[in-house]
């Protein structure tokens, strides 16, 4: 098979697995599986075709710009459909074990399809392709957020979707722009075209907002703690490591491509937001009293980080492209691993009080080590892949000469550690109560196979930047 | 305090307003003409009507994702707890009985008419699928619920028709001309007539059933 | 003003009345509403902006209305769960679902 086929079929093959959860009876459990360890079997020949060109490209239909659709993958693609598909199978795994019956045909159905729209927005060319993989990313996980949940649910989703429609049609808006003023929608085409054309500042505006929004940065990260907190595990870990990521990849494409990272005041702002975000929504996750709202604000607080990096991509170079990819690399795993650890403990416990969480870790120890484990990584503490992402983040802030950066990338840091302790002293201190129930070992494994990972990554720094490449 | 943000808020978005007003009647002068690229291809589309061109040929792929997008609202719909149906709906009047009778059958007529006109001038699925769906909610609405058996018993069969069909053809295109959705110009206009039936069946049903949400329909627990 | 710019125009002050609306709103209706009507306003900027002479953005538009459509509905069933089966009889209640 030529390389080229293997971006479709990183497509199809989850929506066909999605529809058959949908349709099957019965098997969702196997399927769910089958089809996301399948996926990571393309993601990983993907990256293997990557090694040797460099680039990948398929024409959708085999029509040319800007008549047809491109499907491109370069290195950041790569790393991002390689995690993604990483995490997969291991909340397919704790899924099959959470959810049975109904939820788990729905559970199934859906998370495919999202995995569908996640490699495709991954692999989009083309701007409008790229706002339907957006709304089929955001559908996908309102209803996901949604699924069986309580009022509490249900009305953390109704805001996410008013929140993600509205980020979707800001950027669709600036996509209209660009197109009346280029009459095309291929980012080849467009690159390096943006801050020249007419409306081309009003657009990249609009577009930015709407993935910000969409990003749940901070200040417009009000929708994200309620519906991430609210949803059951595998669905948070899929929410919080994954779903917030896609926007800010597309936020950084289109500014370096589009507008060739133009505009030094653009950095400013980003990295000002980034850094308010860090300082503030770290801050929350100290005070928060909750495990899963913590953990939510910890990812805003994540993403803060994460635009801290974008924003200095076009002044630090390689640096800071490294930083912002082995951030959200380290994220997703440790993210993902936490949202399931913290999961266990709030099943066996009943509810999600950190006053409550008393000595769980005699009764599940695995996922009490998670918590330490994705701790380590999102302090940033070595030899964790958070800290190689800070640590590449701290060398592009002094390259740049912002040491005010600097000192935020620290206290961001510390406060990190303040609020990980916090859940750890929960889990491990107080008394004991023998008379929980006992959970399935497999959702244990799952979410410390996953922190574990994202210390493990750590190690894996140097062949991620090689696979990386360059700025584009 | 709440007057005062208000007005700042007016003031922001009359700016705003401004802002746009001004990017979108600025003089352009596209790189690229896409009117003549499609006119171009449009022989090798299969289909006569530019706009179906678009969709479900050049643009193709876009098409089947968004078919996805309605699978998912639709999955999103179903897997929330039924609601109990609405209670007191009351009998039906017979004007509406009368109404569903007339315009039943030429719903259902124009919409075929709509899918086979699409080809050469605006129509298609989408517009088909619509009214389908529009008559499945009228019978609905005017008691004439027997098919309602059918949908309960095949829902995920009738929805996921359209994307399965369209996925099939993706597939084998892949497969067989090693491009996705690369439609030999030959067999151009009898693929995109497939998908486009399969597709309206499983638009119509999908309206249908958003509209009932869970009330109605029990979905069989496996 | 020729037609075209000036349902351009109309389209961007569109935009911001429903952008008014969605963060004004309280009921969630309302604010799905002004979701509803910000979508149609770029859909109509997407289409005068190109002209009536190009077919691609009526196709991408067509797409843009399903997929709101797909929202709304979605949407839609949200509220209803929120609002409660309590509340179902009398929808003009004016109860705040949220």
């Amino acid at each position: 098979m030529s390389a080229s086929s293997l971006l479709p079929l990183l497509v199809l093959w989850p929506l066909a697995g999605g529809l058959l959860g949908l349709l099957l009876p019965r098997g969702a459990g196997p399927l769910l599986l089958g089809v996301s360890t399948g996926n990571l079997a393309l993601a990983v020949a993907l990256v293997d075709a990557l090694a040797g060109a460099g680039k990948v490209a398929h024409s959708v239909g085999g029509w040319s710009t800007p008549l047809g659709i491109a499907l491109r993958a370069d290195g950041l693609s790569a790393v991002l459909i390689l995690v993604a598909g990483a995490v997969a199978p291991l909340l397919a795994l704790y899924a099959s074990a959470a959810y049975a019956g109904r939820e788990l045909r729905y559970f199934a159905g859906l998370f495919l399809l999202f995995l569908g729209a996640l490699n495709g927005l991954f692999i989009a060319g083309d701007l409008f392709n790229l706002y339907v993989t957006l709304e089929l990313l955001g559908l996908s996980a309102v209803a996901l957020a949604a699924l069986g949940g309580g009022a509490a649910a249900l009305a953390a989703s109704l805001r996410y979707l008013l929140a993600t429609i509205t980020g979707s049609l800001a950027y669709l808006l600036g996509v209209a722009l660009l197109y009346r003023a280029t009459g095309t929608l291929d980012l080849l085409q467009l690159s390096g075209q943006g801050p020249a054309l007419p409306g081309g500042a009003v657009a990249f505006a609009l577009m930015v907002a709407g993935l910000l929004l969409k990003a749940a940065v901070f200040p417009l990260h009000f929708w994200l703690p309620p519906a991430h907190a609210n949803a059951s595990p595998p669905v948070s870990a899929a929410l919080s490591a994954l779903a917030v990521k896609a926007p800010l990849y597309l936020l950084l494409r289109l500014w370096l491509s589009t507008y060739d990272g133009a505009w030094p005041l653009v950095a400013e702002l980003l990295a000002a937001i980034g850094a308010a975000g860090v300082l503030w929504c770290s801050l929350q996750a100290v005070l928060q009293r909750r495990a899963k709202l913590l953990v939510a604000y910890s990812t805003v607080a994540q993403l803060g980080y994460l635009l801290l990096a974008l924003a200095l991509v076009p002044a630090a170079g390689a640096a800071a492209y490294g930083a912002f990819t082995l951030l959200l690399v380290s994220h997703v795993l440790a993210k993902a691993g936490l949202f399931l650890a913290v999961g266990n403990l709030a099943r066996r416990a009943g509810h999600d009080r950190l006053d409550g969480f008393e000595r769980v870790v005699q009764h599940l120890p695995l996922s009490a080590s998670a918590i330490a484990l994705a701790g380590v990584s999102l302090m940033g503490m070595p030899p964790s892949g958070g800290f190689n992402g800070k640590w590449l983040l701290l060398q592009a802030a002094i390259a740049t000469g912002d040491w005010w950066l600097v000192a935020v990338i620290l206290v961001g840091g510390l406060l990190a550690a303040v609020y990980i302790f916090k859940l750890i002293e929960h889990t491990f201190g107080g008394s004991d109560r023998p008379d929980a129930t006992a959970l399935p070992r497999r959702m244990e494994w799952a979410a410390l196979t996953l922190a574990a990972s994202a210390v493990g990554v750590g190690f894996l720094g140097q062949p991620l930047l090689r696979l990386l490449g360059g700025v584009p | 305090m709440k007057r005062l943000g208000h007005a700042v808020l007016g003031l922001l978005l009359l700016m705003l307003a401004g802002v746009l007003a001004w990017a979108v009647s600025l003089p352009v002068a596209p790189g690229q003409d896409v009117p003549a690229h499609i006119a171009g291809s449009l022989a090798d589309s299969g289909v006569s009507h530019p706009v179906t061109a678009v969709l479900l040929n050049f643009r193709g792929y876009d098409t089947l994702l968004e078919l996805v997008v309605l699978l998912v609202a639709l999955a999103g719909v179903r897997c929330l707890a039924p609601l109990p149906p609405p209670s007191g709906g009351g009998a039906v009047g017979g004007v509406l009985r009368e109404l569903a009778a007339l315009l039943l059958p030429v719903l259902v007529l124009v919409a075929l008419y709509l899918l086979w006109a699409g080809a050469t001038r605006p129509g298609g699925a989408f517009q088909g699928g619509a009214l389908l769906g529009a008559a499945g909610i009228l019978a609905l609405l005017a008691g004439r619920d027997r098919f309602l058996a059918v949908l309960e018993q095949r829902l995920w069969l009738l929805a996921g028709l359209g994307v399965g069909v369209f996925l099939a053809v993706a597939a084998g295109t892949l497969v067989w001309g090693g491009t996705l959705l690369g439609l030999p110009p030959e067999q151009a206009g009898i693929l995109i007539l497939v998908i486009e039936s399969f597709a309206l069946l499983s638009i119509a049903v999908t309206l249908v059933a958003l509209f009932l949400g869970t009330g109605e329909l029990e979905d069989r627990d496996p | 003003m020729t037609g075209q710019a000036c349902y351009a125009v109309l389209g961007a002050l569109l935009f911001c009345l429903s952008f008014h609306a969605l963060i004004i709103a309280v009921h969630p209706l309302r604010r799905l509403l002004a979701v509803n009507v910000m979508g149609s306003s770029v859909f109509l900027v997407f289409i005068a902006g190109a002209g009536p002479r190009d077919p691609l953005p009526q196709a991408l538009v067509i797409t843009g209305i399903v997929v709101a459509v797909a929202a709304t509905a979605l949407g839609l069933n949200l509220l209803l769960r929120l609002a409660g089966p309590a509340e179902d009889d009398r929808p003009s209640a004016g109860q705040d679902g949220s």
